[in-house]
């Protein structure tokens, strides 16, 4: 029993987790304290010095939060983790790490409405330039390429359209231009696609949706693939170069394939502060435990219902690349054979007015602003998650007037389409 | 042997059998990976020897520098090699010439030279590259989990507590293989050396 590798459900349960070694807790504990004592003046100038590995105060490390890194990290294949207070955190924390103001990152410009104002007015605000970029045209990333490049950043399966972007032809642009490719994989989670198989350097997700789970917890992480070398031409200086806060190291030669996520604890966290609630962490490591099965019956129900809606009179079109005939149906296959996600987009043929009646006609789908519950949820992007941008942004990024986008929940999917059925009548 | 992947147990019976370890090429500044390596592996109860020709006459945490592994007074178990690939083959031609024999030849992160460990192996010594001791002891006793690092083990049995220190683990842990990280190990044999 040495080197077989155990299977994706086995890690869920049990990766980042033992029973704890003074009073055999099987269950991960809530280590809710703010500080560790240290043995002596040693111990505590080496953890200061990061010389040794050990915790010191909860807003940069803490070892509930510790099993859920090393979990994510283990169920996307990639060699560290870092867990913050948000997906947006996440974002704000990775990309710190990267870039200086006047530096530029190329996004996808189909991607959560949050991310989209995020990127564009408080990173903007840093001098962090998105240059945005079409997956339906891979080329538009390559003409995005400037000297002052230091990132590609898209989603693997976009909210709120549901289309699956090709990762692999995305990640040899980022390579040829020499930046990491950064994923959020919120949407698929590592069940349905592990980014990094497919070149990704950077995985970052909103645990708060899927891995979580249960609507319960903000939370989000992010995953270092150890791929990226981060010294071989000085354009990550905060990676290659020595380090003042630390007395000089240079944080890839002495951490190695995971000093990126070092690096993103040790000083983006550290200074910005937005560490996650070890609460949170418990909660979202038990809904990990779960995963695989509720994916896949999120998938499964998906499908049903995207079919169903398919055929219905008032729909004028569903997009659900899950569907045989969907414009993202061949990425799906390749990508996401399990299931194309829970996440879609109908249109409806009455346009606003009949978007805005089916949400308040629902009676199980819960009318609000998530994804990725066991509950089934609904929202009209126009009116609420978009509707900070503009009409033709928020057609672009698949959230136009007449769009509504469902997020297919854990229950019976015959008591769904019922919902529905009397919604739509 | 094949050098490209060790088995946890390989490495732990290594961790666990020596007692002494050289490390050649250590060095004296405290931001130096070999610095952070050396006073972690002595934190951890091994006997530390730093040995650098170039800081003979000061210490490092607190132990004298040797010149060289033939300056050497007592027995050493493993030789850790803080050198390019390149120098480990004469530092491999002096742990040879040693009487007796080390039990382990290590070399770095980023330190191989197949013919020196050929060469070692001929005579009956465990080599290991391309490998941190420290990493290697911090992934199978789990205590580098406290930083969100995978250390691609998985263990539902309750670990041994090292006695009279806080955050510790025991590298006497039962685990398994679990949490494969295929990217990293082929982005570091693609990367240029
Ligand atoms: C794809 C995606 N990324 C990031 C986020 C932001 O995550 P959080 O709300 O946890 O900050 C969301 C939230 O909806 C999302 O759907």
């Amino acid at each position: 029993m040495t080197d077989r590798q155990p299977g994706f459900s086995t890690l869920a349960i049990h990766a980042g987790a033992q029973p704890d070694p003074t009073t055999g807790a099987r269950a991960t504990p809530i280590y809710q304290t703010t500080s560790f004592v240290f043995n002596d003046a040693d111990h505590a100038a080496s953890l200061f010095g990061l010389q040794a590995f050990g915790n010191i105060y909860t807003r940069i490390g803490n070892p509930t939060n510790a099993v859920l890194e090393e979990r994510v990290a283990a169920l996307e294949g990639g060699t560290a983790a870092l867990a913050v207070a948000s997906g947006h955190a996440a974002q704000v924390v990775a990309l710190q790490m990267l870039l200086k103001p006047g530096d530029e990152f190329i996004a996808a410009r189909k991607l959560y409405g949050g991310s989209i104002n995020q990127f564009s007015h408080a990173f903007k605000s840093f001098g962090w330039n998105v240059v945005w970029a079409d997956t339906d045209d891979i080329a538009s990333f390559e003409r995005a390429v400037t000297p002052h490049t230091k990132a590609i950043f898209i989603e693997s399966i976009a909210n709120p359209g549901g289309t699956v972007t090709d990762i692999e032809a995305i990640a040899a642009v980022a390579r040829k231009a020499g930046v990491p490719l950064i994923v959020d994989n919120t949407l698929a989670s590592p069940y349905l696609i592990r980014p990094i198989d497919h070149g990704a350097d950077i995985v970052l997700h909103s645990l708060t949706k899927f891995l979580g789970g249960h609507g319960n917890s903000i939370g989000g992480i992010i995953v270092d693939a150890g791929t990226f070398d981060w010294s071989k031409d000085g354009k990550y200086p905060i990676l290659s170069e020595p380090r003042p806060e630390y007395h000089g190291i240079r944080l890839q030669e002495t951490f190695g394939n995971f000093a990126f996520a070092i690096a993103c604890r040790v000083l983006a966290l550290r200074d910005l502060g937005p560490a996650l609630s070890p609460f949170n962490a418990f909660m979202i490591l038990t809904g990990i435990e779960t995963l695989p099965l509720r994916m896949q019956k999120h998938c499964d129900n998906a499908k049903a219902i995207a079919e169903w809606l398919a055929v219905h009179p008032a729909v004028a079109a569903v997009n659900y690349a899950g569907l045989a005939g969907d414009k993202y149906n061949n990425l799906a296959r390749k990508y996401c054979p399990k299931g194309a996600g829970a996440v879609f987009t109908i249109s409806l043929k009455g346009g606003y007015d009949a978007g805005v009646k089916l949400v308040s006609k629902l009676q199980l789908f819960s009318h609000l602003a998530n994804v990725g519950d066991t509950r089934s949820l609904v929202i009209h992007p126009a009116s609420t998650t978009h509707s900070q941008l503009d009409d033709a942004q928020k057609t672009k990024s698949g959230a136009g007037p007449d769009v509504v986008r469902l997020s297919i929940g854990i229950e019976d999917k015959e008591d769904l389409i019922a919902d529905l059925e009397q919604a739509l009548a | 042997m094949n050098h490209d992947t060790y088995s946890d147990i390989y490495v732990r019976e290594i961790l666990n059998g020596v007692k002494t370890i050289a490390m050649v090429g250590a060095s004296p500044v405290n931001v130096r990976p070999s610095y952070f390596a050396f006073k972690y592996l002595a934190e951890r109860g091994y006997d530390m020897i730093p040995i650098n020709p170039g800081q003979v006459g000061r210490s490092l945490a607190g132990k004298p520098f040797v010149a060289s592994l033939r300056d050497i007074d007592r027995l050493i178990d493993m030789v850790d090699i803080f050198r390019n690939s390149d120098a480990a083959a004469a530092v491999v031609d002096d742990a040879l010439a040693l009487n007796p024999l080390p039990k382990v030849i290590w070399m770095q992160l980023g330190v191989r030279n197949d013919a020196a460990a050929a060469k070692a192996e001929a005579a009956g010594i465990k080599v290991v590259m391309n490998r941190c001791p420290k990493i290697e002891y911090g992934r199978l006793s789990s205590e580098i989990s406290w930083m969100g690092v995978n250390s691609r083990t998985l263990s539902a049995k309750r670990a041994p507590i090292p006695t009279g220190s806080f955050q510790r683990m025991s590298l006497n842990r039962a685990s398994i293989s679990g949490g494969s990280t295929g990217a990293a190990d082929r982005a570091a044999q693609d990367k240029p050396k």
